[in-house]
């Protein structure tokens, strides 16, 4: 094939960045040495033709999900189905709402075949499959605006607890919201479901009908988005502090559907610098410093 | 990588780039926010361009090698310089400039705060290298009809157009807003531009290349004015001919009352010009402006000539008539009438007005363009802008546009001018607001940035830059 993704180290020599059109990874690994070098090889070799896999289906992956039948191939692409098939029943959802993690997982599963390590994560601009050996942390910072300084607080993901997934969903990623929260974080068994889930709550933090905030059809923005002609938002003006409870609340409703569901384990929304929870108990102190390192 | 193309699909286009095959609509990116559609075409819009400072432009790709060793070598490559192009920001917004950069720079720890500004207080100023006349000064200078700046002085051999500007992006109506700054972006970005002023010539102007004045395209600058002239080459006149007059819109000399032909002891001629006499053999005003002799509205140029004084001159009596680039040139003899009759001119004659053309540099517009680093701006690099402003002042922090030198203009803010031509290809962009964007970085030691409150938790190391690819940058007004 003639095109290659683009594989590099960061600055720090110990982060591997993965890219290949949209998708972008920051990979890193730890173990012995000779381990750490398998996983990184394995992620790359994995890496490379992923994108091209997922294209092959790519029609079908814009599709509202049957949440009867799967009829995807790929193990990325059944993966996705997988995570939003749960919502499909109750909500307009595409396999394309958990791509990012469902990539992340893949990678990372390729790299634990591949190696044995201690701790390991995939970071798919902001989703992120995490890897913990026993007694083993990470911990995760939460930003609520991509465009803004500084963590909002930090989450410790422990090898006792059941979260190997962290996603983020909300109105200034790239993908389009169909709700108006600034960011919300979900931490769930894999990083496909967490995607999946932090879509569905994100899209659930809303004021229908509100004149401040301003939505546009997804298509007359990207031609070829999976929303087709629903409304994404695109601007949140003035809300009163009762307006931005009330949104948080429905939101936060859905996860605690959710968590007691057992697709998630928990989750945090954010919105116009209020915070609703839902079974993240330890959510520590604000951080100080940048979390997510992200190239593009 | 595969040079990416687009087939069109009415207004949007199709990226092939990757397998996603986004389409993509007018002014926006694909799904990889590193592909977007502008006019039509498939540009890059990477949040960085990465550019080698020594070696000439190509796209490159740091290599992977699955079998190779990850010894994080990978990353090391010659001093770059990273450019704000396309660094992207939105207006007005006060969020820290997309990218702030440290590289290791002579062992010195580098920031270089890329930002894309926005100026809606900008402009063109534009030198045209012609004597042709233009248009009056302060007269109007419309793209598409529409008024984008006006004439203004005119300087040694050149006219000086001063388009954009605050009055006519966004003062006047929407249309004029508009056609200003599309003709501002193309003339930015090195694109010919026709533009007509009101009561003079329509013109195209390209930065870097020559004006083309009412169809026709201007080849040299005169070499001075046509006193200037006469004093350049008055020696080499000096017994060939009676009489020599350079015709010029702004100062005509005649040798034989100009101070250069009396130190030579060049007798009278009995020429009678008309005009305003300056000085002895220096005239204003010798016929309208036009684009005809010397910037002049003339084809004849005895039209500038009253009769000759019979008690002075005297039949056979030569005289040369010639512009101030040489482009026109005619050679005379007076007739018992002692009325001037065109002859041949000797070879030697044509050799001085071969010289004037020699002498006389090729016309070119240039087009430098004009911003300030306004308060917003300013406050994406450092928490206390008018610091960063003391520091451009102090010169401990350079300012470059699109790693182009500027010149910074003294006095209050950061006001800066850059030559267009030196700026990468494509390097000037616009917001609906509208206003032109234009590269500008701040380089200066980690520690005075640190120092005059930059946002150091947004500094990030060159190489975590490094992961998109290369993009060749093209130069035009370097041409080989």
């Amino acid at each position: 094939m003639t095109r290659l993704p683009q594989i590099a180290w960061l600055a720090d020599g110990k982060r591997l960045h993965l890219q290949d059109g949209p998708i972008d990874l920051i990979v890193e690994a730890e173990g012995s040495a000779s381990d750490m070098r398998r996983a990184y090889e394995a992620a790359a070799r994995r890496f490379t033709g992923l994108l091209d896999e997922l294209c092959a289906e790519l029609t079908e992956l814009r599709q509202a999900a049957d949440p009867q039948t799967c009829r995807l191939r790929g193990v990325v692409a059944r993966r996705m189905y997988q995570a939003v098939a749960p919502f499909a029943a109750d909500h307009f959802i595409t396999p394309m709402a958990a791509v990012a993690g469902s990539v992340a997982e893949e990678i990372l599963s390729a790299m634990l075949s591949a190696a044995s390590l201690e701790r390991a994560y995939v970071n798919n601009g902001g989703d992120i499959a995490l890897h913990l050996d026993d007694g083993k942390r990470f911990s995760v910072g939460l930003m609520d605006r991509p465009d803004r300084d500084g963590v909002m607080r930090t989450l410790e993901v422990e090898a006792n607890a059941a979260v190997r997934g962290v996603a983020t969903s909300g109105r200034h990623g790239r993908s389009f919201s169909l709700g108006i929260a600034d960011a919300v974080t979900v931490l769930a068994r894999t990083a496909s479901q967490a995607d999946a889930a932090a879509t569905i709550i994100a899209n659930a933090v809303d004021l229908p009908g509100h004149p401040a905030i301003v939505r546009c059809p997804a298509n007359e923005l990207q031609p070829d988005s999976d929303l087709g002609a629903r409304l994404v938002t695109r601007g949140v003006g003035e809300l009163s502090y009762a307006e931005v409870e009330r949104a948080l609340e429905t939101g936060a409703a859905c996860a605690r559907k959710l968590l007691t569901a057992g697709l998630i384990e928990g989750a945090t929304l954010r919105l116009l610098g209020e915070t609703a929870e839902a079974g993240t108990r330890r959510v520590t102190a604000p951080a100080s410093r940048l979390f997510d390192e992200r190239a593009a | 990588m595969s040079d990416a193309t687009a087939a069109a699909g009415g207004d949007k286009i199709r990226c092939d780039a990757c397998p996603v095959m986004c389409y993509i609509k007018p002014g926006a990116a694909g799904a990889c926010d590193r592909y977007a559609n502008h006019d039509g075409q498939l540009v890059r819009v990477d949040p960085h361009i990465v550019l080698e400072r020594t070696v000439s432009h190509g796209g490159r790709l740091v290599p992977f090698q699955a079998g190779g060793d990850w010894d994080g070598t990978l990353v090391r490559e010659p001093e770059m310089f990273v450019t704000a192009i396309g660094a992207g920001t939105t207006y007005p917004d006060y969020k820290p400039a997309p990218f702030i950069v440290s590289s290791e720079v002579d062992g010195v720890d580098m920031v270089t705060v890329v930002t894309e500004g926005i100026f809606s207080y900008c402009g063109l100023k534009v030198k045209i290298d012609t004597d042709r006349y233009l248009g009056p000064e302060t007269a109007t200078v419309r793209a598409q009809g529409e008024a984008i700046g006006h004439v203004t002085t005119s300087e040694y051999g050149s006219q000086m157009l001063s388009l954009g500007g605050v009055h006519h992006l966004t003062g006047g109506s929407k249309k004029e807003g508009r056609v200003t700054c599309d003709a501002l972006m193309d003339l930015s970005n090195c694109k010919p531009v026709e533009l007509a002023i009101d009561g003079g010539a329509t013109v195209v102007v390209q930065a870097g290349y020559p004006p083309i004045v009412n169809g026709v395209a201007e080849e040299r600058m005169r070499v001075g004015c046509g006193s200037a002239t006469i004093g350049m080459f008055a020696k080499q006149w000096h017994g060939k001919v009676d009489e020599v007059v350079v015709v010029d819109d702004h100062i005509t000399g005649v040798l034989s009352e100009h101070q250069a032909g009396k130190l030579l002891d060049i007798p009278d001629t009995g020429i009678k010009m008309k005009g305003r006499r300056s000085t002895p053999g220096r005239y204003f005003q010798v016929a309208e402006p036009g684009t005809g002799w010397g910037g002049t509205r003339i084809s004849d140029p005895l039209s500038v000539l009253g009769p000759f004084d019979p008690k002075t001159a005297r039949p056979g009596m030569t005289m040369l008539m010639v512009s101030t680039t040489g482009e026109h040139a005619a050679y005379y003899e007076l007739d018992d009438g002692l009325r001037p009759v065109e002859r041949q001119m000797p070879s030697d004659l044509r050799l001085s007005v071969e010289r004037i053309q020699e002498n006389c540099e090729p016309a070119l517009c240039t087009v430098l363009f004009m911003g300030g680093a306004g308060g917003s701006l300013r406050a994406g690099v450092t928490d206390n802008p008018v610091r960063l402003t003391r520091s451009v002042k102090d010169a401990l922090t350079r300012v470059t546009s699109g790693g182009a030198p500027v010149y910074v203009w003294p006095g209050g803010g950061i006001t800066f001018m850059v030559d267009v031509t030196q700026v990468p290809a494509g390097a000037f962009g616009y917001v609906p607001t509208p206003a032109l964007v234009a590269p500008i970085e701040f380089t200066l030691k980690l520690s005075d940035y640190a120092a005059l409150g930059g946002h150091m938790d947004y500094v990030r190391p060159l190489a975590s830059l490094k992961d998109a690819e290369f993009r060749p940058m093209l130069t035009p007004g370097r041409r080989a």
